[in-house]
């Protein structure tokens, strides 16, 4: 089986989130940068795949010559190989053709994306990459088996959860469930070593639209403070009469 | 060139988002100079969308299409699109149009924004203003492509009533067995308790309820508000409740009116995962916890305390405003 984990390149869960250029840009000033964690969830079930099923598992992401830290962490975890595209991320449409050209052209059986980054969240990426090649998809994938060309995925729905039956080709969009927390690795020093040596090709993009762009971003407004009560009795008055919510 | 809006139901009834975006794509047509039209897939009480601004509703009525499938769907509202010459789709944010929509805007190459807060500031260029970076900021975000896809986040726009005609057309849309290669096999689903996706309050427990095992007064204080219950991440790393209650930056977001943090200290992947939420409660005995700073009430005090007596009191609030 042929695997490919489609890598976001995101800031830390961590990170206070500013912007810069006259509110047009994310400032990325201080700001650590990770595998995406939906992503990193749906990595760590391909090494289970490579090291059960004898799976080989690429990796691809959509970014400048700056994400190939976590390009390099990815394959220090235990990708085979890596395929970054030269082009800046900035529309869901884009990214979904640039990795669907990736998959057609490497005939993969399973393409595992996060459900959406934790950034844009945009969460379109594997659903539009499914249409293009027409691919069978499960979205916000909490367990994944394979055997043969046969698949068995839960997904998470509202209020509950859906097995589902289908075949390879298969695209999901993962998340926290595909495999434990605990299960989550991190890169030892032989990893690391050997991330080095791996392959880690950079492609030009391929003709595609741009469906959408952010023309402005701001923060939330700050937050009055917090009215500390006392007793029951007074909570409930103040959500019942002043903030009408109950 | 009407609005295309699809208003989701469950067991032939429509789900509380429906009415949502209803009222959204009329806002839409509005502006447009147009009307809406809905689809909807095997739902009693068409004529509901009326009240909410639908002047045209295409019922499918389709056995293989009772249990949710997105191919399947995504096809159905695709050739709905077509008939009606929408430009303009709108959609919830529940966990299937989120299935459903990145499917429609590949096959119609068009582009998509979701988690969409409020009605577009403009038509032309079509600009919408959405959270993103998991609620810990905004975008004013343009779609440049003909068809245009809108993911409207729960509770955001309200349902609002605006009644006009209505008129009920059947729609068969073509499918074929290609559009079922994924398939349901079992449904593990809570039934008659409100989700987190669509309760208009959520209560959620941290680590400082201690154990599994006190997750009573939990679930009886949201029986009491007919709230969903929730979690927070430590809690569904612990096991103590399943991933689908993890409320948070790597979890679900909450958009309710009304949220009761009970016992959670306030982790920023938190905060950002329930900011969209309007009015927030946090119950903690640790007045340094920095859930307090974001919160718009608060009582310092021993959960173990404070929610039996609050439970208490409600139901007596409840029986005296029933």
């Amino acid at each position: 089986m042929k695997i490919l984990v489609c890598i976001s390149n995101v800031p830390d869960t961590t990170s206070k989130i500013n912007f810069t250029e006259g509110d047009t840009k994310f400032d990325t000033n201080g700001v650590q940068f990770i595998i995406n964690p939906n992503d990193e969830f749906g990595l760590t079930r391909a090494m289970w795949f490579k090291e059960k099923q004898n799976a080989v598992v690429h990796i691809a992401t959509v970014g400048g010559a700056n994400v190939e830290p976590t390009m390099r962490k990815a394959l220090a975890i235990g990708a085979d190989e890596a395929i970054r595209v030269n082009a800046d991320p900035t529309d869901g449409f884009f990214v979904a053709e640039q990795l669907a050209a990736i998959i057609k052209d490497g005939a993969y059986d399973l393409v595992i994306a996060g459900r959406e980054s934790i950034d844009y969240n945009g969460g379109m990426v594997p659903g539009i990459i499914a249409s293009i090649l027409d691919m069978n998809f499960v979205n916000t994938c909490i367990k994944l088996e394979v055997e043969g060309t046969e698949a068995t995925a839960v997904r998470e729905i509202d209020g509950g959860k859906e097995k589902i039956a289908t075949t390879l080709p298969l695209i999901i969009g993962g998340q926290k469930g595909l495999v434990e927390e605990s299960d989550l690795r991190i890169p030892n020093m032989r990893g690391i070593m050997m991330a080095r040596q791996k392959k880690l090709s950079v492609i030009e993009p391929i003709a595609a639209i741009h469906a959408t762009k952010d023309t402005k971003f701001e923060k939330p407004a700050a937050k009055g403070s917090v009215k500390l009560v006392t007793s029951v009795d007074e909570l409930i008055d103040l959500l019942h009469n002043e903030a009408k919510a109950i | 060139m009407s609005v295309l809006v699809y208003t989701e139901s469950e067991n032939g009834k429509f789900k509380k988002n429906a009415f949502e975006v209803a009222s959204y794509a009329h806002e839409v047509a509005q502006k447009m100079g147009t009307t809406a039209t809905a689809v909807s897939f095997n739902a009693s009480e068409n004529e509901s969308l009326g009240n909410y601004g639908i002047s045209k509703v295409l019922n499918i009525k389709n056995d293989e299409l009772k249990t949710f499938n997105a191919k399947a769907f995504a096809a159905a509202i695709q050739e709905a699109a077509a008939k009606e010459g929408a430009k303009v789709l709108i959609l919830s944010s529940s966990a299937d149009t989120k299935y459903v929509a990145p499917l429609l805007a590949g096959h119609l190459k068009a582009g998509y924004i979701p988690n969409v807060i409020a009605a577009p500031e403009s038509i032309n260029p079509f600009t919408v203003k959405r959270t993103t970076f998991s609620n810990k900021g905004f975008a004013l975000s343009e779609i440049t492509t003909d068809v245009k896809i809108v993911g409207v986040s729960n509770n955001a726009f309200g349902s609002i009533e605006n009644k006009v005609a209505t008129t009920i057309e059947d729609f068969s849309p073509t499918l074929n067995a290609s559009h079922f290669s994924t398939k349901s096999v079992e449904i593990d689903k809570v039934v008659g308790k409100a989700t987190i996706a669509d309760a208009d309050v959520v209560v959620s427990g941290g680590r400082g309820l201690k154990g599994p095992e006190n997750w009573g007064m939990i679930e009886e204080l949201a029986e009491v508000l007919g709230a969903a219950t929730a979690c927070s991440k430590p809690v569904s790393d612990l096991g103590w409740r399943p991933h689908g209650e993890h409320v948070g930056q790597t979890g679900k977001p909450v958009a309710s009116n009304l949220y009761i943090a009970i016992g959670i200290s306030g982790a920023i992947q938190h905060l950002a995962g329930v900011s969209s939420s309007k009015v927030k409660v946090v119950i903690n005995n640790d007045p340094e916890a920095p859930f307090f700073k974001a919160a718009d009430y608060g009582i310092v005090g021993d959960a173990f305390e404070v929610v039996p007596s609050l439970i208490e009191k409600l139901k007596e609030f409840k029986a005296q405003n029933a």
